[in-house]
C-alpha cells in the first residue's frame, strides 16, 4: 500500500506537535510571568546572595549564564520528558503511538515548540539581569559561545528523549524520581558556580548531563578567568560524543519500552 | 472470502500485584471487508480490550490478530497506517487549538498532504454541522460537538479499517444520527472499508452493523446478523410487564417454570420486565408470583423479539448493570 515515507511522517510530526505549543504561548500569555518574570527573580535573588558574600565581579555572571541554560534544562525535564505522563491521562499518548508516526518525533515537536519559550526566557535573564548589574562578557568568542550552545542544547534534548521514554513506562515512581532530582542536578551541573570547584569526581559525576559540560565551556569563552575544569577542546568532543550516544540510547530505549508498555497496558487509558 | 480483521484464540490478561483480570478469553473472529461489525456486551466484557489490541496499543497475552492480512504484534508499524480510532467521550487534544487546527494537527502525524487535509476538514465539519465551530476553541466545544470533531479525525486520515469504540456514548438522539449517518455515508463513499464498532445501544446494532457479535466475560457468546439472532428467540413468547416499584423480584420470576429468561429495566418510575417464556402456559406462574409480591400491575403486552431479547436469552441479563428490582 503507498503512505508517506517516513521522513515525510517524521518532519511533519515534529512541526505538528510543535505547533500547540506554538500558538499556545499566543494565545495565553501567563506565561509571561511565570516563565519568564519569575525565573528572573530567582536570578537576580541568587545574585544578590553573590554580592553579600563579595564574590569576584565574574561570579555574577556564573549565575546569569546558568540561569540562561536553565530555562533550557527545565523545558527538557518538565515540558518534554514528564510530558507522556501527561498525554496518558489525557488519552493524547494513546493517539500518538496508535499512529504511524515516532514517538521521538513526537518529543522533538514538543522541543521545538517550547523553544520559543525558553528563548524568550533566557533572552530576558540575560538582558535584564546583566545590564541591572552591569556584568560584562568578552564577545571575542561569541561565536564559539553559541556554538556551543547550540550543542549544548541538541545534546540535552537527546537526553530528554531518554528520559521520556523512562516516563513513559514508570509513569508515577519516573515522576517523583525527577522531582528529587531536581535540587541535586542543579547542584551537580554547576548552575551557579563553576564546575571545577565539585572537583573531578562530582564533577565527572555531573558531566553526564551536558549542561554541566556546556555550561563550563561557554563560560570560560565568555567570562575570562573562569577556573578551567577541563580543556576547552575536550568539554566539546564530550558534548558531541553525548549527542550520539544519548541520540542512540533514546532510540533503544524509546522502541524498547514502547513495547513493555504494549505488554503492560501503560499506553492505554483505563476505562473501566 | 476477502477478511478485513481476524483474530485466533485471542487472550488478554491484566496483571497487577493484587489480581489478575482476564478481559479476553479465546476471541475467535472473522471481519469481511466492506462490513459494518458491531461488538455488544456489558460493561466489561472486553470489547474495549480487543479493540485496543486490534489497533496496536495493547499486545495480546496469547493469540494471533491480523488487521488488514498484518499481524498486530509483528507488523504494527504498517498496521498503523491503516487504521483509526475514535472512542467515545475521549477528551482529546489541545485545549486552545481551534477544531480545525486540531484536526489538522492530527492528520500530521500520518504524513497527510496539508492543503488536502484542510479541504478535506471542510466538507466534513460541514457535513457533520460543525462549520460554524471550525474557529471555535476545543475547549468550548459541546460534548456532542467534541464526539463529532473525534470522529472528523478518525476519517481524515483515510483509514481502510476504522475501529469505534461506543461513539454515540451520551449523544443526544440528533448528535447520535448524525453520527451513524455519517458512518455509513463514509462506508457507502468505498466498498472496501471496515468499520468495527462497540456498542450498548441494540438500536445502533440493528440499525448500523451487517454482523454482530455478542461478547460476554471475555467470549463470544453468538454472532451473526442482528436478524439472525432476533431468530434464536423466534420461539418464544416475549411478555413485556410494567409493574409497580417494589421488593426484587427478578430472581423469583426466572425461577418460573418456562421463563427462560428475564431483565429488567426502570422507566418512570415503573419497572419494565421483559420475560422470554419458553410456553404460554408460564405466563400463569408469572401472574402468581407477582400476586405474591403485592406490586401492582401496570401493563402486559406480547411482542417481537428485538435483539436486546437475543442478548438477554445468551447472557442471561440485560445489557442495563443495575438489575436491582
Ligand atoms: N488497564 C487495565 N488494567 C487492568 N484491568 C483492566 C484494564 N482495562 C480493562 N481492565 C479489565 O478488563 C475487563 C474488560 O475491560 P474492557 O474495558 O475491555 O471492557 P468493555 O467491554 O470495554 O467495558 P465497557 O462497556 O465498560 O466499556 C474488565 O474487567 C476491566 O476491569
Ligand atoms: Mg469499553
Amino acid at each position: 500500500m503507498n503512505h508517506p515515507s517516513a521522513i515525510r511522517i517524521f518532519f511533519k510530526t515534529i512541526v505538528a506537535r510543535a505547533y500547540p505549543r506554538f500558538v499556545g504561548s499566543h494565545r495565553n500569555l501567563t506565561w509571561l510571568v511565570t516563565e519568564t518574570l519569575l525565573p528572573l527573580i530567582g536570578t537576580i535573588a541568587m545574585i544578590y546572595v553573590y554580592r553579600a558574600l563579595h564574590a569576584p565581579a565574574r561570579y555574577l555572571g556564573f549565575v546569569v549564564l546558568g540561569g540562561v541554560l536553565l530555562a533550557f534544562w527545565q523545558n527538557v525535564i518538565w515540558s518534554m520528558a514528564t510530558q507522556f505522563f501527561w498525554d496518558r491521562g489525557g488519552g493524547n499518548l494513546e493517539l500518538f503511538a496508535m499512529a504511524p508516526t515516532s514517538l521521538a518525533a513526537i518529543l522533538l515537536g514538543m522541543a521545538l515548540g517550547g523553544v520559543y519559550m525558553s528563548l524568550t526566557r533566557s533572552a530576558a535573564v540575560l538582558l535584564v539581569a546583566s545590564t541591572l548589574f552591569g556584568i560584562g562578557y568578552s564577545t571575542a568568542s561569541l561565536l564559539p559561545a553559541l556554538g556551543i550552545f547550540v550543542l549544548t542544547v541538541c545534546a540535552l534534548y537527546c537526553l530528554g528523549m531518554v528520559l521520556a521514554s523512562l516516563f513513559l513506562f514508570y509513569q508515577r515512581e519516573a515522576w517523583q524520581l525527577a522531582d528529587a532530582l531536581q535540587e541535586p542536578i542543579y547542584f551537580l551541573s554547576g548552575f551557579y558556580f563553576p564546575v571545577r570547584s565539585l572537583g573531578a569526581v562530582v564533577g565527572g559525576l555531573g558531566s553526564l548531563i551536558p549542561l554541566t559540560l556546556g555550561l563550563d565551556a561557554i563560560r570560560q569563552l565568555v567570562l575570562p578567568g573562569t577556573p578551567q575544569f577541563v580543556p576547552l577542546a575536550w568539554e566539546v568532543v564530550a558534548i558531541v560524543v553525548q549527542i550520539v550516544a544519548y541520540g542512540v540510547l533514546s532510540q533503544v530505549s524509546l522502541r524498547y519500552l514502547e513495547l513493555q508498555s504494549r505488554q503492560d497496558a501503560r499506553l492505554i487509558l483505563r476505562s473501566t | 472470502m476477502d477478511i478485513a480483521v481476524e483474530t485466533k484464540a485471542l487472550r488478554r490478561v491484566y496483571r497487577s500485584r493484587r489480581q489478575e483480570v482476564v478481559a479476553l478469553d479465546g476471541i475467535d473472529l472473522q471481519v469481511r471487508r466492506g462490513e459494518r461489525f458491531g461488538v455488544l456486551g456489558p460493561n466489561g466484557a472486553g470489547k474495549t480490550t480487543l479493540i485496543k489490541i486490534l489497533v496496536t496499543l495493547l499486545l495480546p497475552s496469547s493469540g494471533e490478530a491480523f488487521v488488514d492480512g498484518l499481524d498486530v504484534i509483528r507488523q504494527f508499524r504498517e498496521v498503523r497506517h491503516r487504521i483509526a480510532m475514535v472512542s467515545g467521550g475521549e477528551n482529546v487534544g489541545f485545549g486552545m487549538l481551534k477544531v480545525r487546527e486540531q484536526l489538522w494537527m492530527f492528520s500530521q502525524f500520518y504524513g497527510m498532504p496539508s492543503a488536502q487535509v484542510r479541504r478535506h476538514i471542510a466538507e466534513l465539519l460541514e457535513r457533520l454541522g460543525l462549520s460554524e465551530a471550525a474557529d471555535r476553541r476545543v475547549s468550548a466545544l459541546s460534548s456532542g460537538m467534541r464526539q463529532k470533531m473525534n470522529l472528523i479525525r478518525g476519517l481524515i486520515t483515510n483509514p481502510r479499517i476504522l475501529f469505534l469504540d461506543e461513539p454515540t456514548v451520551a449523544l443526544d438522539v440528533g448528535a447520535a444520527r448524525d453520527v451513524r449517518d455519517e458512518v455509513r455515508r463514509w462506508m457507502a463513499e468505498d466498498p472496501s472499508r471496515t468499520v468495527i464498532l462497540t456498542t450498548h445501544y441494540m438500536m445502533e446494532a440493528d440499525e448500523l452493523c451487517d454482523r454482530v457479535a455478542i461478547v460476554n466475560r471475555g467470549r463470544i457468546v453468538a454472532q451473526g446478523t442482528p436478524a439472525e439472532l432476533k431468530q434464536q428467540v423466534q420461539q418464544d413468547a416475549i411478555v413485556d410487564l410494567q409493574l409497580s416499584p417494589g421488593n426484587r423480584l427478578l430472581d423469583a420470576l426466572r425461577a418460573v417454570d418456562g421463563v427462560a429468561a428475564a431483565s429488567v429495566s426502570e422507566q418512570d418510575g415503573i419497572d419494565r420486565f421483559s420475560l422470554h417464556l419458553s410456553s404460554d402456559a408460564a405466563l400463569s406462574g408469572v401472574m402468581r408470583v407477582v400476586e405474591g409480591s403485592g406490586r401492582q400491575i401496570r401493563g402486559v403486552q406480547k411482542r417481537e423479539p428485538t435483539l436486546e431479547d437475543a442478548f438477554v436469552k445468551l447472557v442471561g441479563r440485560g445489557m442495563a448493570e443495575e438489575e436491582q428490582a
